[in-house]
């Protein structure tokens, strides 16, 4: 079955100069295994694919049913440098929350 | 807190998370119910090149004047209460803050009744050549390269000071301390080391301490603020409550705010907050030491409190974060909104018209990138998988260029008005005239060895 995981998490976004990172917290605890195991780091990439120009990392906070994900590269340069609207990567949040994961056998 | 009592509690509350952020918000912390401290963090990487640009043209001028006018609002509170003030308002001139300040507070009668702390030493921009000529080159952290390729256009140079000069200060009598470059989290955890007497090596309260001043260092962004989940059922921002830090001596601490307030604090908010502009969170690295966010418990224990606790924190190291602003070049960005049928049709064609006609007038841009605002602005392709193009009322077309040299970019601001009547139809939206050429201030992360910058703390007297 496919989800969306606006319907399994929230999520906040910031910057670092020219990183995005995408904080992603489990809705309910019960599914932080689900996107420990669907939002891999790859599968994020993919997701953000020509839109960002570096790779991403990801980090694990199991105590806050959390994920943080960096992605670089996300922001044009980055702070007073990007020329876009999202120059601070405020709103990677959510779009990282239109990726449909599989989940179920 | 003097006579050597140490208090069980002590109420550390956020009333700026930047400087331009809700006004109201200090004297309602102050006047709300009971506090300690009140801290004020308005200082953003691009602040410090903004104010010296200010201290150059006014010897006395350089630091958060809103400051000023802030602390005359609330001055007869927190004289009245006791209350003590922390903020990174000095900016690039901080003596200057605090002769604004004790000057305000003799205008309002409370002469004698109030000592400023003032912490300097963050500023190396008049020993930056000094210290790349013993060897320290301020590389880039991001690209690796020496701040020797910038020198000649650097404006302004700050080392990021942890609690340190704060405690001081503080230890010293100071009732405000007013501060330049000190990191956020500094602000709160300075004040709860100085009230529990904490040691600058008992890792785990420094970390606890940096989680606390993480959590408030962006006022309600943790109390309701850009919260998302259920964001519809978060109660009256209008009236939203800052927050407030509650600790313990033994690190554990709530999040709380004043009753009576709106906004909602619970696990979502606050973890939501502690994943903002967050890196490796087993590494939050600051000059006090150093946080592992993977530790960090949190518990709801009654309705707009969220108690924190376990925070585990390694040693500090032996590095301070030294943040370079330097003159980059020039931006502009124009807009154009065009309307149904065919809205975003209609912009796309906008945008190829211009883009050719840049091209015709042999303009080199560094980029040029364009969004279509209502349609991928900030989501890019990943917007519109779903949506139908062709029903959309209206699109604003929004065009940026970037060059290093100003006369492109000018020209640039040019070429968006005659599309109203030369380009594609159904066009308007360009009551704001011409945009302006922008000059862009660029920022350069490094690193110095901490035993290169003395922090300074100074009374003045009101």
């Amino acid at each position: 079955m496919k989800r969306k995981l606006v319907e399994l998490a929230h999520a906040r976004s910031g910057d670092k100069g020219d990183t995005a990172n995408i904080g992603l917290i489990a809705l309910k605890p019960k599914d932080y295994p689900l996107l420990v195991k669907h939002v891999t780091a790859a599968r994020v990439a993919r997701h953000f694919k020509g839109m960002i120009k570096g790779p991403v990392e990801r980090f694990e906070l199991p105590n806050l049913h959390a994920l943080n994900f960096l992605l670089h590269g996300a922001l044009d340069g980055g702070g007073t440098i990007s020329l876009k609207t999202d120059a601070q990567g405020k709103v990677f949040s959510t779009a990282l929350l239109r990726m449909e994961i599989e989940v179920g056998k | 807190m003097t006579g050597g009592g140490r208090p069980a509690t002590v109420r550390v509350a956020g009333g700026q998370g930047f400087w331009g952020d809700w006004l109201e918000a200090p004297y309602r912390q102050v006047t709300g119910g009971p506090v300690d401290y009140l801290m004020m963090d308005y200082l953003a990487e691009v602040t410090m090149s903004i104010l010296q640009k200010q201290k150059s043209r006014d010897p006395a001028r350089g630091y958060a004047t809103d400051f000023v006018t802030q602390m005359e609002r609330i001055l007869p509170t927190v004289v009245a209460r006791g209350i003590k003030v922390t903020a990174n308002a000095g900016g690039v001139n901080p003596r200057a803050c605090a002769m604004a300040v004790a000057a305000v507070a003799r205008k309002l009668g409370l002469n004698g009744k109030l000592t400023i702390g003032v912490v300097t030493g963050d500023d190396l921009v008049g020993r930056l050549d000094g210290l790349i000529a013993r060897g320290h080159d301020l590389k880039n952290l991001d690209t690796g390269r020496p701040l020797h390729d910038v020198r000649d256009r650097v404006l302004s140079a700050n080392a990021y000071l942890g609690a340190a000069p704060v405690v001081e200060a503080l230890q010293r009598g100071a009732q405000i301390v007013i501060t330049g470059r000190v990191t956020d989290t500094g602000l709160t955890l300075g004040p709860l080391m100085h009230a529990f007497g904490w040691a600058p090596d008992a890792w785990d309260r420094i970390a606890a301490g940096t989680v606390a001043g993480h959590i408030i260092e962006c006022g309600a962004q943790c109390s309701g603020g850009n919260c998302l989940r259920d964001w519809k059922r978060i109660p009256d921002l209008a009236n939203v409550g800052y927050p407030i830090v509650e600790a313990r001596a033994d690190g554990s601490f709530d999040v709380v705010k004043h009753p009576r307030t709106g906004g909602r604090i619970d696990i979502a908010s606050v973890t939501e907050q502690l994943v903002y502009e967050m890196g490796d969170p087993r590494s939050y690295i600051t000059p006090d030491g150093v946080a592992d966010f993977t530790t960090i418990q949190l518990r709801q224990v009654s309705k707009d409190r969220v108690r924190v606790s376990g925070v585990r924190g390694k040693p500090a190291t032996d590095k301070l974060k030294v943040s370079v602003a330097y003159f980059y070049g020039y931006k502009a960005v124009g807009t154009l909104v065009y309307v149904w049928p065919d809205a975003l049709e209609k912009a796309k064609a906008a945008d190829r018209v211009l883009r050719e006609r840049l091209a015709n007038l042999g303009l080199k841009f560094e980029a040029i990138h364009t969004e279509f605002v209502g349609a991928d602005a900030t989501h890019g392709r990943l917007a519109l998988k779903d949506v139908d193009v062709a029903t959309m009322p209206e699109v604003q077309l929004r065009v940026g260029v970037r060059a290093r040299d100003e006369a492109p970019v000018d020209r640039f601001t040019r070429e968006i008005a005659p599309l109203i009547l030369n380009g594609p139809p159904s066009v308007t939206g360009f009551a704001g005239g011409r945009p302006k050429p922008e000059e862009i201030v660029a920022y350069w992360p490094a690193l110095i060895e901490k035993r290169m910058v003395q922090p300074a703390v100074e009374l003045i007297q009101a």
